[in-house]
């Protein structure tokens, strides 16, 4: 347990200065002011939490300031993360396999939020559980994709089916569900094309893999996850909206965080759709892939010691 | 795109219906209504303060002009805001020969497929490109660049056995040089701002080939991370330009607004569609009509310029003059549309369609019209009355549709035909001159 915070940690480092630098003695030993509460209302619209989110903070550590105005900048940091962990509260996620396999896992998303290398991650994941797995090459469109899951492939020697560039997405994942199957395999990664929500005729090929693959098996595929780039900002919930009306999302994974970006668009994502958070990517490497903690998230983002 | 921006603003504006003059009190509320609203679509907290002091200035004292909705009035007062903050006229690209452009940016902000379009770009403009890999780290992504290359037949260059950037920089540059290309487009690899050896490595690669134009690749929907990574990359890097990739989803766009205020940066080009040619220049005026709802009529007729053979279409308004206008020449029109980028892209510069969603399936319907007129005979496509039942079927055949589908476009194009005629008859220079009064007196959908 301790070893995981630590990486999300490390991950989530910047994040922690980032909000602790402009909240610099807020969340320490100094009292909070006047002053303080309008730097705390900036460090938190910057988080990306969004004014809904970033509005329920501040008020309930105003309320706390009212009541006692010799409120320290570590307990206003306890009541931040406490309204965090309420608000995302139920958010966690919990891979379970299905009945019969293989438990399909469908990644999509926009463009270059990071499926390809979220599928290759998570497959090599699964792989050091213990578990079968079988990814599919189903991003048919963008120049090179395929070849780029093979990369993986070979890399982390992972399984994979895959056709070629221009190929029709939708007979990829139903033969490679085939070869899952046969081969007994636990999990089946289906890696699928960036698409912009807004391309309803792109929205619609994603259907037909899940038609195609329905016919295998009705319940496939078991997981449907949205793959959010953390550095985004409030469109990713108009994104996860319009995928999850369509696809009817049941899960996340938001990539990119080992950066300075706080992914706070996931709290307003969670707050609309209730769509239980899987994995954050923490790093390029295959291991930076790490399961989601509320705990965790809420106090790296405040700068909690765990 | 920004739809959702445009609409904040104008619900917010609202209820200023009716007031008299514009005072601090009367603006309160609608301008707390826009700082949300520009937070909400991602502008950086400080841009966004900074924004609403400024137009609050700029608002109060000033009468309500007559004729004109108070909401109207602080809309244009916003816009020019806008357009003062995104930068006032177009930013062009460096005009040295050879052009040397690097390519950076975060993971999976768009960079290859930037690297392809604007090559694609240049090349119309009459340029020689080649574009160099030198991302070594994402796997595929030199495959994926020379596949791109190929595919637009632009000049390419790789070295898979080397880990040595800077040195693959180098040898682009000789490579250019034997290819005689006059334009080098560094593709480089994703990194993020903080990576400080990565942020190195693309330092010395700057050094090392000197280029012309730094140009930082940025989605646009990014959030309030925005502002760092354009700072850090500035700082490094000394960018000459941003391009906003993603710009044909919905996002609302802040990145746009605070990368530009805060590093000064200009814009130079936004990516609007997954086709390579779905890529323009940037103009932040027409950018800041487009947020209010104005539409980006003149990018669009632009973009036709350029894209539409000019001797073509004035051959083909004759026609249409003289109503001699056949099959053969609307298979040539509907290719010529097709050349622009997708039915999609070309609605979203349409003033009130930016937020219109095309039927699934428009673009299909167009390659089916295709494939029916394909399955005539050059004779029938010139001649349309000599298709009877049998030639009909024969071509419902042939193009895989039903004859249904090849009576309904017969149909449509005889209903062409005679509209055509109509306007021979003088009904088209009164609607010139129609469209020239409106436009004389600048009232353009939308304001």
């Amino acid at each position: 347990m301790f070893g995981l915070f630590k990486k999300f940690k490390e991950g989530l480092a910047k994040t922690v200065s980032a909000i602790a630098a402009k909240t610099h003695g807020l969340f320490g030993g100094r009292k909070i002011d006047a002053a303080s509460v309008d730097e705390l209302e900036e460090a938190l619209i910057t988080a990306d939490f969004g004014v809904e989110t970033a509005d329920e903070i501040l008020a309930e550590i105003k309320a706390a300031y009212k009541k006692d105005a010799s409120l320290h900048g570590w307990q206003a940091a306890a009541i931040g993360a406490a309204v965090l962990q309420r608000v995302l509260a139920g958010s966690e996620g919990d891979l379970k396999p299905a009945a019969s396999g293989p438990t399909v896992i469908a990644m999509i998303g926009v463009n270059g939020s990071g499926k390809t290398t979220t599928s290759a991650k998570l497959a090599w994941k699964l792989k050091q559980e213990g578990k079968t797995v079988t990814l599919a090459a189903c991003d048919t469109f963008r120049a090179a994709a395929v070849e780029q899951l093979k990369t993986w492939a070979t890399r982390l020697e992972l399984e994979i089916v895959a056709s070629h560039t221009g190929a029709d997405s939708a007979a990829v994942a139903f033969d490679a569900w085939q070869a899952a199957r046969s081969r007994g395999r636990d999990y089946l990664i289906v890696d699928t094309a960036g698409r912009l929500h807004t391309k309803s005729n792109l929205m619609e090929e994603l259907a037909k893999i899940r038609r195609v693959l329905q016919k295998h098996d009705p319940a496939a595929p078991q997981h449907r996850w949205l793959v959010v780039d953390g550095s985004l900002g409030s469109n990713s919930i108009e994104q996860a909206k319009v995928f999850h009306q369509s696809f009817g999302l049941t899960g996340l994974v938001v990539t990119k965080l080992d950066g300075t970006s706080r992914g706070g668009a996931i709290v307003g994502i969670y707050r609309q759709l209730k769509i239980p958070i899987y994995f954050l990517g923490l790093g390029e490497q295959a291991e930076d892939l790490q399961p989601f903690s509320v705990e965790n998230y809420a106090k790296a983002v405040f700068g909690i010691e765990g | 795109m920004f739809e959702s921006l445009t609409e904040k603003l104008s619900s917010a504006l609202r209820n200023l219906r009716g007031v008299g003059k514009l005072s601090e009190e009367n603006m309160a509320d609608a301008l707390k209504e826009v700082r949300t609203a520009l937070l909400s679509a991602d502008v950086h907290f400080k841009v966004a303060r900074e924004f609403v002091d400024r137009v609050q200035s700029q608002c109060v004292g000033q009468e309500v002009l007559k004729g004109v909705a108070p909401g109207q009035q602080v809309v244009k007062i916003i816009h020019d805001e806008l357009v003062r903050l995104l930068g006032e006229g177009a930013t062009t690209l460096s005009a040295a020969r050879p052009l040397k452009i690097l390519m950076v940016g975060l993971h999976g902000s768009g960079k290859t497929t930037s690297t392809a379009k604007l090559g694609k770009l240049l090349k119309k403009r009459g340029y020689r490109p080649l574009v160099a890999a030198c991302d070594i780290y994402r796997p595929a992504a030199i495959d994926q660049l020379e596949i791109l290359a190929k595919q637009e037949e632009l000049g390419f260059y790789a070295d898979r056995a080397s880990k040595d950037v800077p040195a693959i920089g180098t040898a682009a540059l000789a490579a250019a040089q034997t290819a005689t290309a006059d334009c080098i487009i560094f593709d480089t690899a994703g990194r993020l701002q903080i990576d400080h050896e990565l942020i190195e490595e693309v330092k010395k690669l700057r050094a090392r080939v000197q280029p012309d134009e730094v140009l930082l690749v940025a989605d646009g929907a990014l959030g309030q991370e925005a502002v760092n990574v354009a700072k850090t990359f500035h700082d490094a890097l000394a960018l000459t330009g941003l391009v906003l990739t993603k710009l044909d989803g919905d996002a609302r766009g802040g990145a746009a607004l605070s990368i530009k205020s805060i590093t000064g940066v200009p814009i130079k080009f936004v990516g609007t569609g997954e086709k390579t040619a779905d890529f323009d220049t940037f103009y932040p005026d027409r950018l800041a009509s487009r947020i209010l709802g104005m539409g980006d009529v003149v990018s669009l007729v632009e973009k036709a310029q350029e894209t539409i053979d000019q001797k073509e279409a004035e051959k083909m308004a004759a026609k249409m003059m003289k109503a001699e206008f056949d099959l053969e020449d609307f298979l040539a029109q509907m290719q010529q549309v097709k050349k622009l980028g997708s039915m999609q892209s070309i609605l979203g510069m349409m003033p009130g369609m930016s937020g219109v969603e095309l039927p699934a399936g428009a673009d299909k319907q167009m390659a089916r019209t295709e494939a029916i007129i394909k399955s005539m005979t050059p004779q029938e496509r010139r001649k349309p009355d000599l298709l009877n039942g049998s030639r009909r079927s024969r071509i419902a055949k042939g193009s895989g549709t039903k004859l249904v589908e090849v009576n309904q476009l017969l149909k449509q194009f005889q209903q062409m035909q005679q509209m055509m005629k109509m306007m021979k008859g003088g009904g088209a220079k009164k609607m010139m001159r129609q469209m020239e009064a409106m436009k004389a007196s600048g009232r353009y959908p939308g304001m």
